[in-house]
C-alpha cells in the first residue's frame, strides 16, 4: 500500500524530542515527515485540518498485555491494536506473559510475523527474563535479541532470585536492551488484593505493602548499579520508589522508569466499592505516593507513561474480589484521562506528558520513534483538547472493558491518528477494517 | 425516629445512630416471642428467605434459620457442597437465579470480603451480611450491643476491650463500629502482628499489653484465633498466645467485678478463654446465643419493611 500525500494544517506541533512546540504544518509523503514549517503548500497532498488541536508524535506505549497469542478470550490482536489506535498509540511493546510465554527466537520470530501481517500499529515484543517466567533459567537472550526483543520482562513475575537477577542484568551488557522489572518481594504481598494501609483495615481487605515494591526496586538498582546493566522499572507505584530511583539516577545508575495513568490519578480509596475493576498489582496507594509520582513524572524521574493494559474478560472480573485477576485495561482512556487530571489542573505541563508518551519511551529502549523532525516516520496523534466525553464501557475497542474510569468525564481525546504516514484514526473513526472479534 | 429504609445490611459502618438504635429496640420487641409457648409470629408469612452460607457456618445459619422461621417465612438453605457454585458457578450467577425464583432476602456469608456489597447491588432482592471474610458481621455486632445494653442499661462510657486477632476478625471491625457510634470507647488488644495498621483511625486506642487496658475494662470481647495463624507466622505458638492473651481467673483478678466476658463463639477452650471464664460468673456468652435470634428477627423483619413486603405484628419497647 502506498502512503498518501497528507498535509497536517495548523496545529499546535508539540515534539519534545526536537524542543518543539508552535503551531505550524506537517507535510507526510511516503510515510515519513517530509516538511514541517508554517503556511505549507503541497499540490495535490490530501488536507488535514488541525486547526485548535495539538499535534504530537504517535504515542509509544512500554507495557501492554497484549494477550497474543494463546488468551484471545482477553484481546485479540484487532481488539488490541484497535484500543491502542484510539488511545494515540502508534508503538505498543507487549509482554511475554502469553500462551505460549515468549522465551524463544521460535516464538518471538512467529509472534512478530503474525503482528506484522496485520500491521495497522507497530507491535514490539519483549521476551521473558526465564524460561516460562518461572524464575530459573535464562532465556537465550542474545538470539532473543537478534530476533527483535525490545527488552526482557518476566511482567506480572517478579524474579525473586537476587542472583538470577544479576545474571540477567549483566547480560544485558551483551544483548542491549533493558531488563524490565516488576518489583515485588512476594513473601511480603502473599494473598494480598490492595494496598496495605488504613482502606484496607477498614475493608478487611488483605494488604499488600508498600515495601514489597520498595525493597524490590531497591534491590534492582543496586544489582544494575554494581553489573553495570540496564534496567527498567515497571508501574512504579510508590513514593519511596520515586526516591529510590530519584538518588540511583543520580549516582549514574543505567535505570530508567515508568508509571500508569491509574496510579498518578486514584488511590486506595478506590476500593470502596470492592470492584474488581480497582484490582490490579502494583496496588493503589495513597493520596502522598500519588503526589510523589506526579513529581517524578515532572522532574523526569520517572520517564514515561505506560499503561499496563491488562485486558481480562468479563467473566473473570466478575469473580470476587479475592478470586478476580489483577489488572485494568488502559489503552483508550490513557491521554484523556491525564490531560483532564494532571494537565488541566496545572499539575503537568502538557509538552511534559507529550514527552512522557513519546521521546522519552522512545529513549527508554532506544527506538527511533517518538519524534517528528523531517525524515522521520510519520506516526501522527492529533488531540482535541477541548472534547468532552464520558467513558463508558460500551464504547471499548478492547474486548477488556475492566476500566478503573468508567463513568469519568474526561476533557480531550484522541481524534487523528497516521501510522507511517497512513491514517487509521479520523475524528475519532477507525479506518481499519477487521473482524472485531 | 425515622424508620428502615436500606435495602441492604451490609456493615455496621455505614449506619447511622438512629438506624442502630432502631434494630436494638426491635431486637427487643421480638424478644418475647422466643419465650411463647408458639415461638411464632406471621410477620413474613410468605416471604422467602435464603439462607447463603458459601463458608462453614452452625451458629450463625441456625440462629438465622431460627430468627426466619420465628417470623413464619419460608426458607431455602443454599449450601456449597450442594449448590452450582462448585460446579463453577459465580457467586452472581446464583444470586441472580434467587432472584429469578423471586426470594425476597439473602442472607449471605462468604469468605472474602466484599461479596455482598457486590451482590447487593446486581440483584432486587435484599442481601443481609451475615459475615464476608475479614470485613465485617453487622448482626453478630449488633447481638454484642445488644447484650451490653441488656446487662450494663448504656453504651455510651463503657469501657469496651476486644482481644485476639483483630486483623482477620469482621467481628472487631463490627463491634468497633457500632460501640463507638453509640458512645463506647474500644480498645483493641492483641499481639502486634495481628493488630492491623491504622486502626487508630477507625476510632480505637492500641495495645499490646493485656493488663495495661484491663482493669479499666467494663466489657471483655475475645475473639477466635483460627487455628492456621500459626502455621502463618503472626504467632510463634500458641502457648505464648495464650500466655499473654489467654483470659484466665488469674488474669480477672485485676478486672472489675461486674466486668463481662463475652465471645462470638466457638471458643477454642483454654486459647483464647480457660474453662472456668468461659463457664463463669462473667460469662455472658450463652445470653449472646439466645440473643442472637432476637437480633437477626429484628434485621430480617425491619429490611423486609424497608421492601414494604411484611405485616404488622408488635408494637415496639423502648429500653
Amino acid at each position: 500500500m502506498k502512503a498518501p500525500r497528507i498535509l497536517i494544517k495548523g496545529g499546535r506541533l508539540i515534539d519534545p524530542a526536537e524542543g518543539v512546540d508552535e503551531v505550524c504544518d506537517l507535510l507526510i509523503e511516503g510515510g515519513k515527515v517530509a516538511a514541517r514549517g508554517k503556511g505549507l503548500k503541497a499540490e495535490g497532498a490530501q488536507g488535514l485540518d488541525a486547526k485548535g488541536k495539538v499535534v504530537a508524535p504517535g504515542f509509544i506505549d512500554l507495557h501492554v498485555h497484549l494477550r497474543f497469542p494463546g488468551q484471545e478470550q482477553k484481546e485479540t490482536l484487532i481488539t488490541g491494536s484497535k484500543a491502542a489506535i484510539k488511545g494515540g498509540f502508534t508503538t505498543i511493546c507487549t509482554m511475554a506473559n502469553t500462551d505460549p510465554v515468549i522465551d524463544s527466537g521460535a516464538v518471538i520470530e512467529s509472534v512478530k510475523a503474525q503482528t506484522g501481517k496485520l500491521g495497522w500499529i507497530r507491535i514490539l515484543p519483549y521476551a521473558a527474563v526465564t524460561m516460562g517466567l518461572k524464575g530459573e533459567t535464562l532465556t537465550e537472550m542474545g538470539e532473543l535479541r537478534a530476533a527483535v526483543a525490545v527488552g526482557f520482562s518476566d511482567d506480572g513475575m517478579p524474579i525473586l532470585n537476587a542472583g538470577l537477577m544479576r545474571r540477567a542484568l549483566e547480560y544485558t551488557r551483551l544483548a542491549g536492551p533493558p531488563v524490565i522489572a516488576h518489583c515485588e518481594e512476594k513473601s511480603l504481598t502473599g494473598a494480598g488484593v490492595m494496598h496495605d494501609g488504613v482502606t484496607a483495615t477498614r475493608l478487611g481487605l488483605a494488604g499488600m505493602p508498600a515495601e514489597a515494591e520498595t525493597v524490590m526496586i531497591a534491590r534492582d538498582l543496586l544489582l544494575a548499579e554494581g553489573t553495570r546493566g540496564r534496567l527498567h522499572i515497571a508501574h512504579v507505584s510508590t513514593g519511596a520508589g520515586v526516591e529510590l530511583i530519584r538518588a540511583a539516577k543520580g549516582r549514574g545508575v543505567q535505570v530508567t522508569a515508568e508509571v500508569t495513568p491509574h496510579h498518578l490519578t486514584l488511590t486506595d480509596e478506590a476500593l470502596n466499592t470492592y470492584e474488581s475493576r480497582f484490582k490490579m498489582n502494583p496496588p493503589l496507594r495513597t493520596e502522598a505516593d500519588l503526589e510523589a509520582l506526579r513529581n517524578g513524572l515532572r522532574d523526569g524521574t520517572l520517564d514515561a507513561v505506560a499503561t499496563d493494559h491488562a485486558p481480562h474478560s468479563r467473566a473473570e472480573k466478575e469473580l470476587d474480589l479475592g478470586a478476580a485477576p489483577f489488572g485494568v485495561v488502559g489503552l483508550e482512556t490513557a491521554a484523556a484521562v491525564l490531560l483532564t487530571e494532571l494537565v488541566n489542573r496545572g499539575t503537568v505541563p502538557l509538552p511534559v506528558l507529550i514527552a512522557s508518551l513519546t521521546a522519552r519511551p522512545a529513549q527508554v529502549l532506544g527506538i527511533d520513534r517518538g519524534r517528528l523532525s523531517k525524515g522521520s516516520a510519520a506516526d501522527v496523534t492529533i488531540l482535541d483538547l477541548e472534547a468532552d466525553w464520558i467513558v463508558e464501557a460500551g464504547s471499548f475497542a478492547s474486548k477488556g472493558v475492566n476500566s478503573p474510569f468508567l463513568g469519568w468525564r474526561l476533557k480531550g481525546q484522541v481524534t487523528d491518528v497516521l501510522v507511517a504516514g497512513e491514517p487509521v484514526l479520523r475524528n475519532g473513526q477507525f479506518l481499519v477494517n477487521g473482524e472485531s472479534a | 425516629m425515622s424508620g428502615w429504609t436500606r435495602k441492604d445490611l451490609l456493615g455496621l459502618e455505614e449506619l447511622s445512630r438512629e438506624e442502630l438504635t432502631l434494630l436494638l429496640d426491635q431486637a427487643k420487641a421480638f424478644q418475647e416471642v422466643s419465650l411463647r409457648p408458639i415461638k411464632k409470629v406471621p410477620a413474613l408469612r410468605g416471604r422467602t428467605v435464603a439462607l447463603c452460607f458459601l463458608e462453614p457456618s452452625t451458629r450463625t445459619r441456625t440462629s438465622f434459620e431460627l430468627a426466619a422461621k420465628r417470623l413464619s417465612a419460608d426458607i431455602l438453605q443454599i449450601q456449597p457442597a450442594s449448590s452450582s457454585l462448585v460446579k463453577g458457578e459465580t457467586i452472581l450467577d446464583t444470586a441472580r437465579t434467587l432472584e429469578a425464583m423471586r426470594v425476597e432476602i439473602v442472607v449471605l456469608r462468604h469468605n472474602v470480603s466484599g461479596v455482598p456489597a457486590m451482590v447487593a447491588r446486581a440483584i432486587g432482592p435484599s442481601v443481609i451480611n451475615a459475615g464476608d471474610g475479614s470485613h465485617e458481621h453487622p448482626t453478630q455486632g449488633l447481638v454484642d450491643l445488644f447484650t451490653i445494653l441488656e446487662k450494663k442499661g448504656r453504651i455510651a462510657g463503657l469501657n469496651v476491650l476486644i482481644v485476639g486477632d483483630i486483623l482477620h476478625s469482621r467481628v472487631a471491625r463490627s463491634n468497633l463500629w457500632g460501640l463507638s457510634k453509640l458512645g463506647a470507647r474500644v480498645t483493641v488488644c492483641g499481639p502486634p502482628t495481628l493488630i492491623p495498621q491504622g486502626i487508630e483511625s477507625l476510632g480505637a486506642e492500641v495495645s499490646y499489653r493485656l493488663e495495661e487496658p484491663l482493669p479499666k475494662a467494663d466489657v471483655l470481647i475475645a475473639l477466635r484465633l483460627q487455628l492456621e495463624r500459626q502455621k502463618e507466622q503472626y504467632i510463634p505458638s500458641f502457648r505464648e498466645y495464650s500466655r499473654l492473651y489467654g483470659i484466665d481467673r488469674e488474669k480477672l483478678k485485676g478486672a472489675k467485678p461486674d466486668l463481662i466476658v463475652m465471645h462470638p463463639g466457638p471458643v477454642n477452650r483454654g486459647l483464647e478463654l480457660s474453662p472456668e471464664v468461659a463457664d463463669g460468673p462473667n460469662s455472658v456468652i450463652l445470653e449472646q446465643v439466645t440473643n442472637g435470634i432476637a437480633v437477626r428477627m429484628a434485621v430480617l423483619y425491619l429490611v423486609a419493611g424497608a421492601r414494604g413486603e411484611r405485616g404488622s405484628v408488635c408494637g415496639r419497647m423502648s429500653w
